[in-house]
This record gives structure tokens, sequence and C-alpha cells, in this order.
């Protein structure tokens, strides 16, 4: 398959994969969008009130940080899982598998997918964000670079979730069991500092902490971890993640007999 | 030379249950063929179809198409494929043009060409007013047209089609076989599985019979039909019968007064047999055959009878 010709493939895949979310929008975009406003309203206003200033920001300030990137996090993985797994499950993953696409193409179009609803997803909640707090950018590449790598560690988290499930069940154990618990204990309403060593210890391990801090120094300029090791784990796990998805698929693990 | 559409040497497949489902397939489809794939459900007709699909991982065995590797050139085989299988399988939730025009994408086809595409074929198979709809909106004979013009956007020049005609009415059937037809006369080579003998027999030229993983019969459509020694005719008759009829070289057997069903051989053919029954005051209104012939050719090669 020619470089042309790939590319107009990776083309029909991501246009598929958003017109797909877009079209439920509903259950997409929507859900988000409240459930952010719901923790602006009572985390950030009514509770926040109370809170008073974090690393020298208002609470809502240090929080809408943490709740852009768990709306892009869990965005991105439940495009990917439920997209991958809906195509198995109808058995329309076929269309690609007698194409001549290579493996890594699919790999690449349907994080393509997952991370054009995070980002999608990301843009409309930081507008509400912004109804509630003021937020100024103070890294543009740090912010860049860390929404869109996170995007793309989720996405590849989603598609190997994707290729193991066997049933609806198996797409929603890992984003309730593990994703919704890391992600809310990692850092996004509160500063690790606040914790004791042995928690502060234990935190370290939580992968999405590096990247809601990252983040955090993207927009507010203040942070918990040095933005190094924040990247080589991101990078790290784009590389593992990416590298296990492409050898689960050339393999045909869930996709072929 | 034009190598073979499909030239298939010693495929097997044995899936992680342990059950053998190929056994060592040799199959050879010639450029241009209407090729019938026939066999009892179970037989390894999908399977072969899903290794040359490339949508199942073959054992053992080698798989070129128009001279293409599957295992060397992957991706020229996979062009010159086109695969309507037996199940659905696209997104019931998608428009119908959109499954179209993205198949066409994933074989590097231009969206713009690609929606061109779409409309021709979409037309072609009566599915042109229906491209806005989702695909769940659509009854069970268009969701097979889809699947076809689909199949079709790429432009290949082997379409397989593994039961094509599954559940689908009388009328619809027709117009889909002159569709192949037309399809077939334009140069694609078809490979056709289906359980209507009756749609294999009037379709195709040549015809393959797979049985428990093993091909147990392979060769032109005529030659297999000429091996069917007898023939059973099923005979209306203008008045009830006074007796049971005797016809020397012809067995007959009475089904109802009215109707009697006669067996006759190859070599003797109809006339002596008329002829007989005229002799007796016996008037016939009406005769069809009793079963498809390639039916009973079918049901006598499966069963391990002599044909």
């Amino acid at each position: 398959m020619h470089a042309h010709d790939q590319w107009i493939a990776f083309k029909t895949i991501i246009i598929k994969e958003v017109l797909r979310f877009a079209r439920i929008w509903i259950q997409t975009i929507l859900p988000p969008a409240i459930t952010t406003t719901l923790y602006f309203v009572i985390f950030g206003r009514l509770i926040g009130g109370q809170v008073g200033a974090m690393d020298g920001f208002t609470y809502p300030q240090y929080i809408a940080p943490g709740l852009i990137m768990l709306a892009i996090i869990t965005n991105s993985y439940a495009n990917v899982v439920s997209s991958f797994y809906g195509s198995k499950f109808q058995h329309y993953i076929d269309e690609m598998l007698v194409a001549p696409i290579p493996n890594w193409l699919i790999l690449a179009g349907f994080v393509g997918g997952g991370v054009a609803r995070g980002l999608a997803v990301g843009a409309v909640v930081t507008a509400i964000a912004l109804f509630f707090t003021d937020l100024h950018v103070s890294h543009w590449g740090v912010t860049i670079g860390v929404v869109f790598l996170t995007a793309v560690v989720f996405s590849l988290a989603g598609l190997v979730n994707g290729i193991y499930a066997k049933s609806f069940d198996d797409i929603s154990i890992v984003p309730t069991f593990v994703l919704t618990p890391l992600t809310y204990l990692g850092g996004i309403f509160y500063s690790i500092n606040m914790l004791g060593d042995f928690w502060r210890g234990v935190s370290l391990a939580n992968p999405i902490l590096y990247m809601v801090n990252a983040f955090r120094y993207g927009i507010l300029g203040v942070s918990d971890i040095a933005m190094t090791p924040a990247f080589a784990i991101i990078v790290i796990a784009v590389v593992a993640l990416g590298g296990y998805a492409l050898w689960l698929l050339e393999r045909g693990t869930g996709i072929r007999n | 030379m034009t190598p073979p559409a499909l030239d298939i040497r010693d495929l097997r497949k044995t899936y992680r249950s342990g059950h053998e489902a190929l056994k060592g397939i040799d199959l050879r489809v010639e450029p241009g063929d209407f090729f019938a794939l026939l066999g009892p459900n179970g037989a390894g007709k999908s399977t072969t179809i899903g290794i040359v699909a490339s949508l199942v991982n073959k054992t053992a065995g080698e798989v070129r198409i128009f001279g293409h590797d599957l295992d060397a050139q992957l991706f020229d085989a996979k062009r010159c494929i086109g695969l309507v299988p037996q199940e659905f399988n696209f997104n019931q939730f998608e428009p119908v043009e959109e499954i179209v025009v993205n198949q066409a994408g994933y074989y590097g086809i231009p969206r713009k060409l690609a929606y061109h595409r779409a409309a021709h074929y979409l037309e072609q198979l009566g599915l042109l007013d229906k491209r806005r709809e989702a695909a769940r909106e659509l009854s069970g004979g268009m969701k097979r047209r889809l699947m076809i013009a689909r199949a079709l956007v790429h432009e290949p020049r082997l379409l397989i089609l593994d039961e094509p005609t599954a559940g689908v009415d009388i009328e619809l059937r027709r117009s889909m076989w002159d569709f192949m037809r037309e399809i077939n006369a334009a140069g694609t080579t078809i490979i056709l599985t289906t359980h209507y003998l009756e749609e294999a027999e009037s379709l195709c030229r040549s015809i393959a019979i797979i049985d428990a993983g093993r091909l147990i019969e392979n060769t032109d459509m005529k030659s297999l039909l000429a091996r069917l020694q007898v023939e059973t005719f099923v005979l209306n008759l203008a008045a009830p019968l006074q007796h049971a009829p005797r016809v020397a070289g012809y067995e007959l057997t009475a089904i109802d007064d009215t109707t009697l069903e006669a067996d006759v051989t190859k070599d003797r053919g109809m006339n002596a047999l008329f002829e007989g029954l005229s002799a007796q005051g016996i008037s016939v209104m009406s005769m069809r055959n009793k079963a498809n012939r390639l039916e009973e050719l079918f049901i006598r090669l499966v069963e391990g009878k002599a044909a």
C-alpha cells in the first residue's frame, strides 16, 4: 500500500471515528460537560470557597487542570474501548481486516479517534471551567505536549482493553475499578504534599499523578512533580502500550481465528 | 499468461479447540470463472473463505490470489478480493452510503471518487434512495445487497459471495442472480457458496464440493451433471389411475391416484415412457423434476454414494 493510499485509509478511520462519537454526542460529549459543571459548582464554589488558596491559586483554579485532564483521560479511553469492542461485537472490524491496511494504521486510526474525542471533550470542559474561574496558559509546549500524549496513552490503553474484551462487562471493568480510582487519587483535588510520607510514596506509583501535575504545570505553572520524570513516564507508557497493542493486532488476538 | 484467480495448495486449518476444519485442500479457480463452492454445514467452506480473505489464520498450506502469495504479498492479494460474508458485518448505526464510502477509503480510494462509486453500486443494487438511512433500517435483502455494494466498491477482480441470497425472497434472488451474471460477464471472477443448489446450477460453470474438511469434487458443472445416471420425474395425470401402470425399462410408483413418479435412466430418455403410458390410456398433463439435479448429485457425493 502506497503512502498516499495509507493516508487516505488513515483519514477514513479518523472521519469514521469522529462521526461515530459526534452522532451520539448525548452519550459522549454531554455527560462530561454536566459532570464537570457539577464538580465546579460543588467542589469549586460551595466547598472550594472554604478551602482557601492552594499553591497560590484559588481552589477552583487549582482543580481546573485536573478536571480537564480527567475528562481527556476517561473520554479517550472510553472512545477507543467502546468503538473497538463494538466493531468486534458487530464484526465490522472485518471491513478493515480484509482491506490492505497495515495493523499499525488500524492502531493509529483508532488512537486518532480516541485523541479526537479526548481533545473535543477537553475543549468543552475547558470552556465550562472558564465560566467558573480564570485560566491562563503558563507553558504552551508543556500543555499541548501533555494533553496530546496523555490522550494517546489512554487511547492505547482503551485499545488493549478492547482487543481483549469478550463482553460488555469487560469494557467497563477497567474504567470503573482501575481508571476512576487512579484518576481521583491522581492529585486532581489535592496536592500530594498534603499527604504523609507513606501515602505520598504510594501516590508516586500512580502514573496519572504525573499527567495531572504536568498539565497543571502547563496551565498554572505549579506542580508536585518535576517535568522530566513526568514526560519520561508518559512517553514510556506510549511506547510500551503502543508496542503491546501492535503486537496483539499482529497476532490477531481477539480479532482473527 | 494470467495466473489463476485463486490457487490453493494443501490448505490446512486446525482451530485452537483442536477441531481440524481443513485437512489439506487443493483448489484452483480460473480467471473469469463463476465457481460454486458447496458443502454441508461445517464442511469447511467458510473457513476456506475466511483464510482467503485473511480473516482466519491458516495452519499450513499456500494461497495465491491472481498470483499474489497471501504470505509474501498480502496487500496485493487483498486488493484483488471483495468479500460478501454470510453474516451481516457492518455498523448497524452507520448510514448506508458511509459504510460503502468508508470501505473504499480503506483501499486508498479518495473520498470524492468513493462517493461516486458508492452511488453507482447502490443504484445498481436498488439502494440509492436508502443511502442516508442507518443500515439497521434496511430489510434483510437490502442488507445483503449493501454488503455486495460494499464488496464491489474497490472493484475487485475476485468476488467471494458466501451465501449471498440466504433469506432473500425469490423475486429479489432472481434480480441478484442477474446482477451477479452481469458483473461476471464484465470480467469479475466469482466464487459462490450457497445452500440453494438450483442457484449454483443456474449460475456457475465450475464446482467444488467440500465435506468434512476435504475436497471431494472439483470439476466443471456440465461434467458433474452428466454423471447423474437416473433422474426422478413427477407426472401429473389427467384422470385418476384405474390400476398401477407398467412400462418396460422404467420404474413407476403411484404417489396418489393422479400422480406418478418415474425413474428415468440417462440412456433411455422420455419418449418410450410417454408412448407406454399413452398405450394404456394414461394422459400426462404436466411434469417436473422431483429434485434439482445438482441437489441429487450433491447428496449422493456427500453421502459417499456413486453418482
